[in-house]
């Protein structure tokens, strides 16, 4: 069980940001992925996530090679796979409260209503936030609570596996430990698969079990990730 | 700056005054022609260019007509163009932005240069040619502003679309299951609509001149029909004869609701915006 980027490359409108990457994030690991800015952290998120197109190579999950990406991927295949974005702002809508915020994902799939109300409060206690901040909308509260709403949103699925690209950035250091928490209780219970990308090696030695580094891609070297 | 912020007045000053200003004059378009009908094609040569005074505020022009009173009428007319042709144009413009915004690619390219094409000829020149080539009337004047005021709103759902498509939070709504329709009805329309209603409102006045240019130009409504535009064609044989209320007046009416519909939709657009309403306490 686990999710394989396999000799991806990738770039935006022709630009190459990377060359040939082959990256495996087990069921129940974490997995640390580092590395200097502009050498593809993200857009291997973005890959894995089905939210980008390789130019080369492919994604697996649990041994099935998926094709396409985006609304091309089947739901059920797309939600067993979580972000969680560096900005909480730019990844919620501002219109909604962050009871909606979490509740989205669940209506997507049109689960019943009973259901969703009971979820979404069961995802607000296990990430700290209160019946009041859940009425407020993004701009009303800040970037840690926020970025909790978006953790119980990614986790509101009961995904298989979490990237969280440099998820905790912005925030400060209890929130940075809550989230840790977490996701870490959630992969003690269900077994997630976890890929945290970040700048901070005293972060990644601290929850990973192992780091991989990603290099920026130069003309033809091949930006391989190194176990270290 | 948090100083700057909490300093500023709750309320703008001009919000009440537009807002009164704008109830007044719909007030007087809906009340006035149920309590004072117009019988627009009567004269009276007895009373003709009288200047302001209690029995005629307006005044009355060369062939002793009330000048407030037709202004109404002409507001009216005014006011209906403005918004059908207003709405007309939106519905227009937010179509073909909405389709470029997307479907991308060729399709936006192409209907980019076409709206490029028409923006670079005259407004005023192309309604004037549209109106010529139809039997000239009402219809005629809205189907001109329609046909020339539709770019901007397409543009602003254009830009809006293709900013919101690469935004974060659409991409955790695809990746939370959220499928095609559910995006365009959840995550796009609910931002990309009140910014089109927001543009029929800022685009009123602007019809509003529209249909009094064409009017002025002897292409709008037939002449002995009160129409803004008429009255201030009008009016310009009587201003040498010292006769100023005649234009003045309708001039007057319709740069007070223009500026009241302006200033209110002003007002609207930052209420709209959380950011903005949160920093001016709204």
């Amino acid at each position: 069980m686990s999710l394989v980027a396999e000799s991806v490359s990738a770039g935006y409108r022709g630009r190459r940001v990377l060359n040939g990457v082959s990256l495996t994030v087990a069921a129940g690991e974490t997995v640390g992925l580092r590395g200097p800015s502009g050498s593809g952290k993200s857009t291997l998120v973005r890959v894995l996530a089905l939210l980008h197109t390789p130019d080369a190579g492919h994604v697996s999950l649990d041994g099935v090679r998926i094709e396409g990406v985006r609304h091309r991927v089947p739901v059920s295949v797309r939600t067993r796979i979580a972000v969680l974005f560096q900005s909480p702002r730019a990844a919620s809508d501002p219109r909604l409260t962050l009871a909606d915020l979490i509740a989205e994902p669940l209506r997507a799939v049109r689960r019943p209503r009973e259901g969703i109300a009971a979820r979404v409060a069961e995802l607000a206690d296990r990430v700290g936030l209160t019946a009041d901040l859940l009425t407020r909308r993004p701009h009303a509260v800040s970037d840690g609570q926020l970025q909790r709403a978006c953790l119980a949103r990614a986790l509101a699925h009961r995904p298989a596996y979490l990237l969280c690209d440099e998820a905790t950035t912005m925030l400060d250091a209890s929130t940075q430990a809550l989230v840790a928490s977490v996701i870490t209780a959630e992969q003690r219970e269900t077994g997630l698969g976890v890929l945290v990308v970040s700048h901070d090696p005293a972060l990644l030695s601290r929850w990973a079990d192992r780091v991989v580094t990603v290099a920026p891609p130069r003309r033809s070297d091949i930006s391989a990730p190194q176990p270290t | 700056m948090a100083d700057l912020a909490l300093s500023r007045p709750r309320i703008r000053p001009g919000t009440p005054v537009a807002a009164l200003v704008l109830g007044a004059a719909v007030g007087a378009v809906l009340l006035v022609p149920l309590l004072l009908p117009l019988d627009q094609s009567a004269v009276a040569l007895d009373r003709t260019t009288l200047p302001p005074s209690p029995a005629h505020p307006g005044g009355t022009d060369d062939l002793g007509r009330d000048v407030l009173h037709r202004s109404i009428y002409g507001l009216r007319v005014s006011l209906l163009v403005g918004v059908v042709a207003a709405v007309a144009a939106a519905l227009v413009g937010g179509l073909i932005g909405g389709l470029a915004g997307l479907l991308g690619g060729w399709v936006d390219r192409i209907l980019m240069r076409v709206i490029d094409t028409i923006s670079a000829l005259p407004h005023l020149l192309l309604g004037i040619f549209i109106v010529a080539m139809l039997r000239p009337g009402l219809g005629a004047v809205i189907l001109s502003i329609g046909l020339t005021h539709w770019l901007s709103t397409a543009r602003i759902v254009r830009s809006e679309l293709l900013s919101l498509r690469t935004r974060p939070f659409i991409d955790a709504a695809i990746a939370g299951g959220a499928g095609r329709t559910r995006i365009l009805t959840r995550h796009l329309l609910p931002h990309v609509l009140p910014k089109i209603a927001l543009a029929v409102t800022l685009m009123i006045p602007h019809a509003v001149w529209h249909e009094t240019s064409l009017s002025f130009l002897g292409l709008g409504l037939p002449p002995h029909l009160a129409s803004l535009g008429n009255m201030i064609n009008d009016g310009q044989r009587s201003l040498l004869a010292g006769a100023w209320w005649s234009s003045i007046v309708p001039g007057a009416v319709i740069v007070a609701v223009t500026l009241a519909i302006a200033a209110l939709a002003g007002r609207w657009r930052d209420h709209l915006d959380p950011r903005v309403r949160a920093e001016l306490n709204l």
